[in-house]
Order: structure tokens, then C-alpha cells, then sequence
């Protein structure tokens, strides 16, 4: 069994703080780290598999620091975001090459393997400045996976691949974490997320915002209050019958309309059409204003 | 040695476009001292320091070195695909010293061929040989200090065409003490102390060539194995 451990890790750039405190243990399975752009999982993932310093705090592999010590490439496979690679070699070449600098005992028959978990057998003779970025992006996994780490590392994997190779990577990450491997991947994609993993570690502006079972956060997310725009020919009409309503958490009267939070959306958006039919209202608009990624997120900071 | 990662450093140094800006030079410095030999054969004293060693020694060797020594590293490091030679548990010094066999060896052979030819067309094979020996420990001298100067910053050709112009070039001429920090001239004394020549005037002695030969390959290489131990990502974060 491989840990991967964070303890009070912090990392800053001059002023600028990337990753904030976090202290998080990572098991066997597949963990999805989620944050919106920005939000320090590319940091945290490069802290964990060595090739970033903390500033402070300790990230240990298997007890061991991540950080000077080769060592734990052994127990660790790292997918990058970049997705450079040696284009000039072939599949094959390339992944033989990390076999090899593994010193595998059986290097060809690890390329092999590696290369047929993910499904590139065909295209392995060809040089890989000619895939495109999801055929590269599972060659790279190939490389990373050949030496079957317990731990698996992976920056926005998903990135670039089309639907039928994002549902076989999906199933490699699956059936990887339910052999008892730990496995971690970042993404900004909260379905994707959905899909894959059970556990998930949530990080917005560099603080850990959450941390546990999808389930449980997505109830928290899906469970927050709704803001809505609404224009109608009378707002202070339909606002003072709004208030009495049990799912209005609040509301404003502006110039340009009333703004409503909503604590439940599915109460709110029922009850509206009969408010407005019973007051004689017309309801000229009505847009959820808050449904990006990033404003569950910060919701999630907020609580 | 990892011969691995110096077969995928040499296939990346020779299939790249940029080997063919080694090509000039050589041809260059093999078409002059002919024309020079085939014009004015006996006056091999007049036109061979400026062909051996003006040319040859002194842009030749430290050109070659600094396309060659800051690209076996520093282009891995400039798109990324160091990581995958990183995330491996290799001893980082297994990684340098591949990096600078292959580029010394590839610098060395890039001078050392033109330069046997016009010193045995100057003078004598023997002078010819000595510059052969010459360019390879300079070679790996520069590979050492160019493979150091890529990890210890982001435009280490800059730096370096600042060494080999400024520094050899012209402080070289100007200020006789910058000479004992001149691999320039070290390859000068090495190559006239093997064979006599009135073609070299070397300006620092043996001993001090020798020495500081080695402290800059051990120095550079020590300094590089050492960067690349705590080589940390930067740049984009998301």
C-alpha cells in the first residue's frame, strides 16, 4: 500500500501564494483533485512527485520527501500537464527508453504491456510528432505506467482526448485504483471528476476547500443558494410576493431588476410561474446567474 | 554511463535542423588553409595563426561548443521533455555525465577533423594531431561549462556567446590576466607544448592549461549535477 502525504505544504512565488497550508493523505483508489484554472493543482502535483520544493510544510511518498530524491520514481509515475515529448522517437522507442532507464529486468516485455494498457499497439512504430495530442497523451501515460508505480500522478489527463479514448483512459484510472494502486488526477471539470473517482480533494485559490467522498461535496455544492436575475413588468410586486415564499433566502430590488437567492433551486423554479400567475406579473427574464464552476467553488471556500 | 539517455541526446542533437549550423565552420576553416596552401604554399607562417588559431581555435571550437554544449540540456529543459528523463530514479550525475560525453564527443569530433586538416596542411601531421588532442580537452572543458550554464540560467547561449566574444575574444587580446580563464588559450598552449610550432604563441603555461582544463570540467560538472538534484519546475501553474 502507497501513501502519498502533505503536511502543512505551502508554496509562494515572491508575494504571490499558489498553495496554502494543505495537509492531505492520499490511499489506494482513484482521487480526483479538483479546482477551478489557477487554483494550485498543477503546484501540488508537482510538490508531490518531486519537482518542486515546498516553501514549507512536507509532502512524503511512501515516508520518504518527494523532494531531492530520486528514489521515489520507483513507487511514483508522473503524467505532466506539458505535453512535450521526444518527437523524434516512435511510441515504442519512447517507452522502451523509460523502461530501460527504470532498469527493469524486462524491459520489452514492460514496453509491451505498458503499451497495450493503453491501447496504442497500432500506432507504436510511428514518431510521435505525428499523433495528435490524445494518441501522445496516452503513449505518455504508457511511459509513466511502465514501471507499475503504485502511485500514479496525472495532470489533466483527460485534456485533448476525444470521447472513446477519454472513456478507456477512464477504465485504465478504474481498474489501476481498484487493484490497490493510488492514483491521483487533477481536473477543472467537475464531470469528469464525477466519472472517475470516488474521492475527491477540492482546492480553490491554493487552500484546500474540501476533501472526501464526490457525494458528500456535491450535495454541499448542488445544496448552496442559487442567485437568479429576474425582469418582470412589476418587481416590487413580484418581490413582495416572493419573500413570503420558503425558498427565497433573499432578495434585492435594483434598477435592472430583482435579484432572488434561492435556497432550493427546484422549490424556487416551481414556484415562480404560479407567484407571478396569481400576482398578475409578467416575467420578462429569468437567468441563473451563478452556475459556473468557479462560483461553487468559491461557495465551497465561503462555508 | 547511461548509454540511453545519450543515444536519445545524440538523436537529438543530429536529427534537429540546428546540426546543420556546425557545417560552415568546418568547411570553412578545411576550404581556406587549401586555398591558402595552393596560393602561397611556403608562406604557411603568415596565413596559418590566422586560420588555425584565429579562425579554427578561436571561433570554430568555442561556437561548435556553445551550440552543442548548451542544447544537450538546455533544450529538454526549455520544452519540457527533461521530466521524462527526471522522473526516473537515476543518479543525477549519471544523467550530467551523459550529456557531457556525448556533447564533448560531439564538439571534439566537429573541430577536431578540420582543425587535423589544416594543421598537417600548415605544418605537419604531428601539429595536426596536437590540435586534434587540443580541441577534444577543450571540448570538454566548454561541454562541462556550457552543461552548468544551462541549468544555472534561462538563456545560458546568451551567456555563453558573451564568454566566448567578450571575455576570450576581446579581453583575451586586451588584458593579459583574463587568459588564465580561457579555455581558448589553454587549447592554444596544449596543441603548441605536443608539437613545436611558430603557428601558436600560447600565453599560459602548461601546468596552469592542464589544471584549469580540469577545473573547469570538474567544476562545471559538479556545479551541474548538482543544479539538476533540485531541478524544480516553473514557470505556468494552473
Amino acid at each position: 500500500m502507497s501513501e502519498v502525504q502533505l503536511t502543512g505544504v505551502s508554496r509562494w512565488y515572491g508575494n504571490v501564494v499558489a498553495v496554502n497550508d494543505v495537509t492531505m493523505t492520499l490511499g489506494p483508489g482513484v482521487t480526483g483533485l479538483l479546482g477551478p484554472n489557477g487554483a494550485g493543482k498543477t503546484t501540488v502535483l508537482h510538490m508531490m512527485s518531486g519537482f518542486l520544493a515546498p516553501s514549507q510544510g512536507e509532502v512524503r511518498v511512501d515516508g520518504r520527501p518527494a523532494w531531492r530524491n530520486p528514489d521515489v520514481y520507483r513507487t511514483l509515475g508522473l503524467v505532466a500537464e506539458r505535453e512535450a515529448v521526444h518527437g523524434f522517437l516512435t511510441a515504442w522507442e519512447f517507452v522502451l527508453a523509460s523502461a530501460k532507464l527504470h532498469r527493469l529486468p524486462d524491459p520489452a516485455a514492460a514496453a509491451r504491456r505498458a503499451i497495450d494498457l493503453v491501447d496504442m499497439r497500432e500506432a507504436q512504430d510511428r514518431r510521435m510528432q505525428t499523433f495528435s495530442k490524445g494518441m501522445r497523451q496516452r503513449t505518455r501515460v504508457a511511459a509513466a505506467l511502465v514501471h507499475e508505480p503504485r502511485v500514479l500522478l496525472l495532470d489533466e489527463p483527460f485534456n485533448g482526448m476525444d470521447p472513446r479514448q477519454r472513456l478507456h483512459m477512464m477504465g485504465v484510472l478504474h481498474s489501476l485504483g481498484d487493484t490497490g494502486h493510488t492514483i491521483l488526477f487533477s481536473s477543472h471539470i467537475l464531470e469528469e471528476v464525477e466519472e472517475v473517482s470516488g474521492t475527491v480533494q477540492v482546492i480553490v485559490a491554493g487552500r484546500l476547500a474540501a476533501s472526501g467522498d464526490y457525494r458528500t461535496i456535491r450535495r454541499l455544492m448542488t445544496h448552496r443558494p442559487h442567485v437568479f436575475a429576474i425582469r418582470s413588468t412589476d418587481d416590487r410586486r413580484l418581490a413582495v410576493a416572493l419573500v413570503a415564499e420558503d425558498s427565497v433566502a433573499g432578495l434585492d430590488v435594483g434598477t435592472t431588476g430583482l435579484t432572488v437567492r434561492a435556497g432550493d433551486y427546484g422549490a424556487f423554479t416551481r414556484a415562480l410561474p404560479k407567484i407571478a400567475l396569481r400576482e398578475g406579473v409578467r416575467v420578462r427574464q429569468l437567468i441563473p446567474s451563478d452556475e459556473s464552476l468557479e462560483s461553487v467553488f468559491s461557495y465551497l471556500v465561503a462555508t | 554511463m547511461n548509454l540511453t539517455i545519450a543515444w536519445i541526446t545524440a538523436r537529438a542533437l543530429l536529427g534537429r535542423k540546428r546540426v546543420l549550423l556546425l557545417l560552415p565552420f568546418p568547411v570553412l576553416v578545411v576550404g581556406l588553409t587549401l586555398i591558402a596552401h595552393a596560393l602561397r604554399p611556403d608562406a604557411a607562417d603568415q596565413w596559418g595563426p590566422v586560420i588555425v588559431d584565429g579562425l579554427g581555435l578561436g571561433v570554430l571550437l568555442p561556437v561548435t561548443a556553445l551550440i552543442v554544449g548548451t542544447a544537450v540540456l538546455g533544450a529538454e529543459i526549455e520544452d519540457g521533455t527533461i521530466l521524462h528523463i527526471l522522473a526516473k530514479p537515476l543518479p543525477r550525475r549519471e544523467i550530467v555525465l551523459a550529456k557531457l560525453v556525448v556533447s564533448a564527443g560531439i564538439i571534439g569530433t566537429v573541430a577536431a577533423v578540420p582543425m587535423f586538416v589544416a594543421g598537417t596542411v600548415a605544418q605537419s601531421a604531428r601539429f595536426g594531431l596536437a590540435l586534434a588532442v587540443a580541441c577534444f580537452v577543450a571540448a570538454l572543458a566548454y561541454a562541462a561549462l556550457f552543461l552548468a550554464l544551462s541549468l544555472l540560467t534561462r538563456r545560458p547561449v546568451l551567456i555563453g556567446l558573451a564568454y566566448v566574444l567578450l571575455w576570450e575574444g576581446l579581453l583575451g587580446n586586451l588584458l593579459a590576466s583574463t587568459r588564465e580563464l580561457s579555455i581558448h588559450q589553454y587549447a592554444v598552449t596544449l596543441a603548441s607544448r605536443i608539437a613545436q610550432t611558430q603557428l601558436l604563441h600560447n600565453h599560459v603555461g602548461l601546468p596552469v592549461a592542464i589544471v584549469m582544463s580540469a577545473v573547469f570540467l570538474v567544476g562545471g560538472t559538479v556545479l551541474a549535477v548538482n543544479r539538476l538534484s533540485s531541478f524544480a519546475v516553473t514557470g505556468e501553474t494552473s
